[in-house]
């Protein structure tokens, strides 16, 4: 895998590419579908893609294992940002996986020859640009094709500053790789240009899934009580020996959180800024105050890492227990704040 | 988090690139600004992939001592583990197991290196080799 690593000086260092401006963004998913919604309908951001489709989320997976670890979600299920977008915004999006990667590649060249802009599902493990420590198997990553040249394609990557190329062999990797989250293929493009919604309507509905996800899940897993879950499964972790495994299952936790997407804390500060927009856009300024008090919270969820990482590195003797009154005390302030919103949501005649 | 506060720390697993992060500006505003990395993350992933080689470096010992095949250090040497390779090549579990002992691996037809080759992105011969 170290062949043909590129160097970040070897990177593009523009952003324009014929019409379309690339944007760094700092989750995938919402990164593509504002870049999307941009080009094709009015100006959008990433904030409010992935405020509108509802995306902010915690989830513990216990018994979803990648390499023995149990997975842990700050967001929705991948692709739920485009689903939850096109039913807002109209867009009428179109998914088409493949089962053969040749008819995958000339149908995405067939797009591209039409002039579309084309949402591709990849693993990070097999994409070049990628830095080498960052690729591992993880087979939900978002990006946006914009033209074939040669054998390469301009590719829009939102984690990326500027635009970036991607050899024809290797995307064709990334687009097939098999595994938990097969994308086989996906590529997905808007048959409909967005056309710009009434605001507060959509955005309250949207505030209220994102409170009801957190606050009112019936599985013990998934919002609020998934936090507290994950704090028990914490606090009982077993230090015996060099405590190895614990340092490897709080790493997991930290690493899903600050890592795999935009993680835990950056969840919550993209979540503040939809607040802070949407106040701005519908003039609902009771949100504003709100969106202050998220940021708290992702400042706490960074404590956190910060704690977990001492434990890891050995400056702070191992202590789960600790880090587990941390998570309580998270779970305390997330269900303190979506509760306000709730109200203040429930309070918001439009 | 206000954008002064933004980690600049050079986060080497990054590799020169910038991050995008959402911090509080100083009209109270959130927007993005980009990060040179944080060391918790540079810890946390620093750990993950050190977990890694080392699982390959172990299987590379044991290649060498004749008591692992070498499919078994490519395997990790790619990030790969047991479950993840079945899936990427179609074959079941146990035969993957069955294949990290050098016997069972060294009396492979070309065929089935070729799937695992493929599944790991390197030639055949790449394979029967450690480097």
């Amino acid at each position: 895998m170290q062949q043909r690593m590129m160097r970040p000086e070897e990177h593009g260092t523009v952003r324009q590419h014929g019409s379309f401006t690339h944007a760094h963004a700092a989750h995938c998913e919402s990164g593509v579908m504002a870049s999307l919604v941009r080009h094709y309908g009015f100006p959008f951001t990433e904030a409010m893609a992935f405020g509108l489709s509802s995306a902010l989320c915690f989830a513990y997976l216990p018994f979803v294992r990648v390499n023995g670890l149990p997975l842990i979600a700050f967001r929705m299920w991948p692709k739920a940002i485009i689903q939850g977008l096109e039913k807002g915004l109209h867009l009428g999006m179109r998914f088409e996986t493949f089962r053969s990667p040749e008819r995958g590649m000339a149908r995405l060249d067939e797009l591209l020859g039409e002039g579309k802009l084309v949402g591709l599902q990849t693993s990070v493990f097999w994409l070049p640009y990628f830095p080498p420590d960052l690729r591992f198997h993880f087979n939900a990553h978002n990006l946006l094709v914009c033209a074939r040249e040669g054998d390469e394609y301009v590719i829009s990557d939102p984690v990326a500053e500027m635009l970036v190329r991607c050899a024809r062999a290797d995307l064709q990797k990334a687009r097939f790789a098999k595994g938990m989250l097969a994308p086989k293929g996906l590529l997905y493009y808007p048959t409909s240009k967005p056309v710009a919604p009434d605001w507060a309507r959509v955005g309250r509905g949207a505030i209220a899934k994102t409170c009801h996800v957190m606050l009112h899940s019936p599985l013990p897993i998934i919002g609020v009580r998934g936090i507290r879950m994950l704090a028990k499964r914490v606090e009982r972790l077993p230090v015996d020996g060099n405590g190895g495994a614990a340092r490897m299952y709080i790493g997991n936790i930290v690493r899903m959180q600050e890592e795999v997407g935009t993680g835990g804390a950056g969840f919550r500060f993209l979540y503040a800024s939809f607040l802070q927009e949407l106040a701005a856009l519908t003039g609902h300024r009771a949100l504003d105050p709100l969106a202050a008090r998220l940021v708290e919270i992702g400042d706490r969820w960074r404590e956190f890492a910060v704690a977990a990482a001492r434990q890891i590195r050995r400056r702070d003797p191992l202590a789960p227990p600790a880090l587990g009154v941390h998570l309580r005390a998270i779970a305390d302030d997330e269900q303190a704040f979506f509760r306000d919103l709730l109200r203040a949501q429930q309070a918001w005649r439009c | 988090m206000r954008e002064r506060d933004v980690p600049q720390e050079g986060n080497a697993t990054l590799a020169g690139h910038r991050k995008a992060i959402y911090a509080v500006g100083d009209d109270g505003r959130l927007k993005i600004v980009a990060s040179r990395g944080w060391e918790v993350e540079e810890t946390v992933t620093r750990q993950a992939v050190e977990d890694l080689e080392r699982l390959a470096h172990e299987a590379r010992e044991r290649a060498l001592a004749g008591t692992g095949s070498t499919l078994e250090y490519h395997m990790y040497r790619v990030r790969m583990d047991v479950p993840l390779l079945s899936q990427t090549t179609g074959l079941w579990r146990w035969r993957v197991k069955r294949h990290l002992r050098p016997g069972a691996f060294a009396r492979l037809p070309v065929s089935l290196k070729q799937r695992y080759a493929d599944a790991m992105g390197v030639p055949v011969e790449a394979l029967e080799k450690l480097d």
